[in-house]
């Protein structure tokens, strides 16, 4: 992947300043690299990672996956069904899968009467749905790279030759 | 009780006090680390986990496991075309510490002369004094980014000397050199008859050329005790591991000593070193991108703040002058820790003509060099309004 993808990937706050020193580019090149990236979709937006477990978010209290079952209909392939299921803002991720199911949903929501609600009432009733079985998350321990857990203090002595 | 006076002439650490210094401080940026802040990458510590599960937990051969000797020699032809018989030719040792004790027991004689260019690793002076050989330290030119020069090693060399000691890329420095300046090295070498001890630990850390280790260049093989880890280049320093590739003759004389003092390198460390040569190269070349950019960072950075230096080829540090200041390297050190609570190696921690310098250490993360410098640009700030009054 482009360094520079690499280093705000790590890091978004990372300065086209502190990324030209790291490369050894002028931060005009970097800056132009970067609205190009922007302008094709490859850097969609800058986030914070946060650890919700900490955070008490009560309006995403409760996580669940949802394996959604689809017969795809003429004329209407996965992607329509996908994008009709996606639309809600409920649905924080979803992915189409090999296996014995089609869509991987993640569905957030205050509590679980919540989210039962949601898939009862919007998700299965769905043209095209055949079948979901929900499972939800008891605990997160790493997402996307990210260890939800606060990095211990290194335990290197401060000096040494 | 009497104690050697051999060991009562080894001139004391004049640096453990600042180090005392620096260790009793709370919330210290330290850049004064000689070892890498990445952690074991975990697939090397989970095959250790799973050897002592497995009740793995005794003696070795002294030599060291020959899976890991073979393992060794594997790597050293494919990554560098060096080819050491693994029965004979290489010894696996706890940690380049004590490879590089062992070579120079091996080769030093009382009243030998050992060329040790500076500023240098501690142990290399007083090594050599232990094993009664006297240490010639010889300087290296700042303006040639702290590269010995061929010249001087030939100036240096009396019938006394028996060898010298060159370690690339170099702790304090950073410097490493080229194949094209090896080769004018190894003239001098074969010239004078030189046995060449080669403390290579930082070679994977050599980011604007490839690294040529000593061994391969013409004639040096039969001539050099070749010494590399893995502290450095798989973040492996506390479990103690190393290995040592030179002519059977004198890895025989070092298996020798290594019998009757170390006996063998811990088992554990042994299988997980395995398994770092085995499955570790990503996670070298990952660490390796990060400190190259490091580098960037800090080198354009010093300049700003007054604080020129040679950009390092190798290793992570920065050696640069600190002359601006006014301070002597050892009131330097102790006047940022006190005022900034940043805390770097003054120079003369590597030998006299370490004065006027600092080692700047960037194993640390992006964020506490940042801060780091930082702090040091307003001490810098503060220093050179202090001098014009």
């Amino acid at each position: 992947m482009n360094e520079i993808l690499e280093i705000l990937e790590k890091d978004a706050r990372t300065t086209p300043e502190e990324i030209a020193r790291m490369l050894g580019m002028t931060p005009r090149t970097v800056k132009g690299e970067i609205r190009k990236l922007e302008k094709d979709g490859v850097i969609l937006k800058y986030k914070t990672v946060i650890n919700k477990e900490m955070a008490k978010d009560e309006s995403a209290d409760v996580r669940a996956l949802i394996e959604v079952k689809l017969t795809p209909q003429k004329n209407m392939g996965f992607d329509h069904l996908a994008e009709r299921i996606y639309r809600f803002p409920e649905v924080t991720s979803c992915y189409l899968m090999s296996g014995t199911y089609d869509l991987l949903v993640v569905v957030e929501g205050k509590n679980i009467h919540t989210v039962s609600n949601f898939v009862a009432e919007k998700l299965s009733p769905m043209e095209n749905v055949r079948g979901t079985v929900t499972h939800f998350i008891l605990k997160k321990y790493k997402e996307d790279g990210d260890i939800l857990k606060t990095p211990e203090r290194s335990k290197r002595p401060a000096i040494s030759l | 009780m009497r104690t050697s006076k051999l060991v009562e002439q080894i001139p004391p650490s004049g640096i453990r006090v600042f180090f005392d210094l620096v260790l009793g401080m709370k919330d210290v940026i330290s850049l004064g680390v000689g070892e890498p802040d990445f952690v074991t990458p975990w697939n090397v510590r989970e095959r250790a986990i799973f050897a002592l599960e497995e009740g793995y937990t005794s003696y070795t051969s002294n030599m060291g496991l020959i899976e890991l000797r073979r393992d060794i020699a594997k790597y050293l032809k494919h990554r560098h075309r060096l080819e050491y018989d693994p029965e004979t030719e290489i010894l696996i040792t706890v940690g380049v510490s004590e490879a590089f004790d062992l070579a120079l027991r091996a080769v030093v004689e009382r009243g030998d002369e050992v060329l040790v260019p500076e500023p240098c690793y501690v142990s290399y002076g007083p090594i050599t004094m232990l094993c009664g050989g006297k240490p010639v330290y010889i300087k290296t030119d700042p303006g040639a980014g702290f590269k010995i020069s061929p010249g001087v090693i030939e100036k240096s060399c009396t019938p006394k000397t028996k060898a010298i000691i060159l370690n690339y890329p170099n702790n304090p420095t950073g410097a490493s050199y080229s194949k094209q300046e090896l080769k004018a090295i190894a003239n001098v070498v074969a010239r004078r008859g030189l046995i060449m001890i080669s403390d290579e630990i930082y070679c994977d850390l050599t980011y604007d050329f490839e690294h040529t280790p000593f061994p391969a260049l013409p004639k040096m093989r039969e001539r050099t005790v070749y010494l590399n880890g893995f502290s450095k280049s798989f973040a492996m320093t506390g479990w103690r591991i190393g290995y040592s590739c030179g002519p059977a003759k004198v890895i025989a004389a070092m298996t020798k000593i290594h019998q009757y003092t170390m006996l063998c390198a811990p088992i554990m460390s042994q299988m997980a070193a395995q398994e770092a040569l085995k499955n570790g190269e990503r996670s070298v070349q990952e660490m390796k991108r990060e400190y190259k950019r490091r580098r960037e960072y800090i080198i354009s950075r010093l300049s700003e703040i007054g604080l020129a230096c040679h950009k390092p080829e190798g290793a992570f540090y920065a050696f640069p002058s600190i002359k601006k200041s006014g301070l002597s390297s050892m009131d330097f050190a102790r006047e940022l820790l006190k005022r900034e609570k940043v805390a770097v190696v003054p120079g003369t921690a590597f030998g006299a003509s370490g004065e006027g310098y600092i080692r700047i250490s960037y194993a640390s993360s992006l964020d506490k060099i940042k801060e780091a410098l930082a702090r040091m640009e307003r001490f810098m700030k503060l220093r050179s309004k202090a001098g014009r009054k």
